[in-house]
């Protein structure tokens, strides 16, 4: 019998505001975070969040990683006092890259200055699990903490790893997101290259005319704790990481493999963890990124694993149509985004979807935020994340009961 | 090289410290690192800026003998002279 893994701390630093509130309050009222062609967390202000020393030694991406997560343990109760055993409380923060600002600037003063100018803080800034590390000693969490990287699959991988960590009783409560903040001048010039961004700099998933994802910086953070552990200190319950499925493509270095299959493999393995049937999902929290190919595949692999006609019941909606992509934290933040939909059941939609692509027929959720059907039983929605080297992972998160 | 003072040193030693985070006010030839919360890495990075100006090396052992903002300063004007 595996434990159950609840949800009592959400946090997330976005394009559209710092906290989680923000993000599906302002996603469901139709704003869009992308402004030029990239979705910057421009309200978050480091020193405004951080003492001077913690700014100056953490890389930004580490900053977004600590801030979220001072939000969702403020909200599961554990700023106070850790209402763990320290060696008992976790944490796994995800990034694709890590501190890639950190490395451009540290290479420059080794070009301009010499090598012995490089900041010794360089390497603990850009380490990709520097905000794990961050996150663990600021709060004090001893149990085991590292970095999860699998690009834009990495903050939901680090949600499945932490879901079988507590599932195993290898700790008891989790910190768990992800976090990214790569939009420098050769962050933006590596995708371009790979002919991966928009031209047009519009995230409108799914739509006829969608020609790239546009990227975004921010993270996502959850505490997850042993049902039973936190029923025990009386915590206040959000939502259940009910299953976890991961593949993987073994197809292609960047293209989702076509015919969905793998992903579709994923997803039925994250339903049968949780239990449950294609009849159950009330939502689809899409990757929707935007290109051509992740939108297709996707939907692919939802008809695949849902069924056809299942599958086109059931509404789909990207998040990165309202912030773009956020690579390595996208899965942690589009979880808590899809917990918000749970527990306010109202379902944001796939905001710049006008013009429907004859090839992707599911319901896609155009134009306005829709009440999520509830019917009796707590509602449940898949959280999907595909990543470049062909990483798949679906999660089904179920909302608290009413 | 252009003979440096003391209280050049302090006045540079005390700033780059509160750029790494204590507050310039809080910080006294008598102060020692550990109250500054002003670690090894920091240590390092003075280093790098006593070295850029005033040709000074301090290596890691030197710094271990380091306990108070006097201490460091002592150290840079005895050997920049």
């Amino acid at each position: 019998m595996k434990r159950q893994v609840v949800i009592t701390g959400l946090g997330a630093v976005t394009p559209l505001g710092v906290g989680a509130p923000a993000l599906h309050e302002r996603w469901a009222s139709g704003e869009c975070g992308i402004v030029d062609g990239a979705g910057v967390c421009t309200a978050f202000e480091p020193n405004e969040f951080l003492s001077v020393k913690e700014a100056r030694r953490l890389d930004r991406f580490s900053q977004l990683a600590l801030v979220a997560a001072g939000e969702a343990l403020g909200q599961a109760g554990w700023l106070e006092e850790l209402p763990y055993d320290p060696f008992r409380a976790a944490c796994l923060v995800a990034t694709g890259i890590g501190g890639l600002e950190t490395v451009e600037n540290q290479h420059d003063v080794m070009r301009d200055r010499g090598g012995k100018m490089v900041s010794p803080l360089g390497i603990p800034q850009y380490m990709p699990n520097a905000g794990a590390a961050a996150i663990a000693m600021k709060f004090g969490l001893r149990g085991q903490s590292y970095g999860i990287v699998s690009a834009c699959a990495s903050g939901a991988h680090a949600i499945g790893l932490a879901t079988r960590m507590i599932q195993y009783a290898d700790a008891d409560a989790v910190v768990v997101g992800g976090s990214e903040a790569t939009l420098t001048e050769f962050g933006f010039s590596s995708f371009a290259a790979m002919q991966a961004l928009s031209a047009t700099g519009i995230s409108r998933p799914f739509d006829l005319r969608r020609d790239g994802f546009v990227m975004g910086e921010g993270a996502g953070m959850l505490v997850l704790e042993a049902a039973e552990c936190a029923r025990a200190r009386g915590a206040a319950i959000l939502g259940e990481v009910a299953g976890y499925g991961s593949t993987s493509d073994a197809y292609h270095l960047t293209a989702p493999e076509p015919s969905g299959t793998p992903a579709a493999r994923a997803i039925e393995l994250a339903l049968e963890d949780a239990g449950v049937t294609p009849a159950d999902v009330a939502y689809v929290n899409a990757h929707g990124t935007s290109t051509q190919l992740n939108d297709a595949a996707e939907t692919a692999a939802l008809k695949r694993a849902l069924g056809d006609a299942r599958a086109r019941r059931i509404p789909v909606s990207s998040t990165k149509s309202a912030i773009g992509h956020l690579l390595g934290a996208a899965g942690a933040v589009e979880a808590v985004a899809t917990v918000k939909t749970l527990s306010t059941r109202i379902i944001p939609p796939t905001l710049g979807y006008e013009v429907p692509d004859p090839e992707l027929d599911l319901d896609y959720v155009p134009g306005e935020a829709r009440p999520l059907i509830v019917n009796g039983h707590p509602p449940v929605a898949i959280s999907n994340s595909f990543a470049f080297g062909g990483h798949n992972v679906a999660l089904v998160l179920r909302g608290a009961p009413a | 090289m252009a003979t440096v003072t003391a209280d050049q040193v302090e006045t540079r030693v005390v700033e780059t410290l509160a750029s790494f985070g204590p507050d310039a006010s809080q910080i006294t030839r008598e102060s020692s690192f550990e109250e500054l919360d002003i670690d090894s890495l920091d240590l390092v990075e003075l280093a790098q800026v006593v070295e850029d100006e005033y040709g000074v090396v301090l290596k890691g052992e030197d710094m271990k003998e380091l306990k108070t903002v006097g201490d460091a300063v002592d150290m840079i004007v005895s050997r920049a002279g």
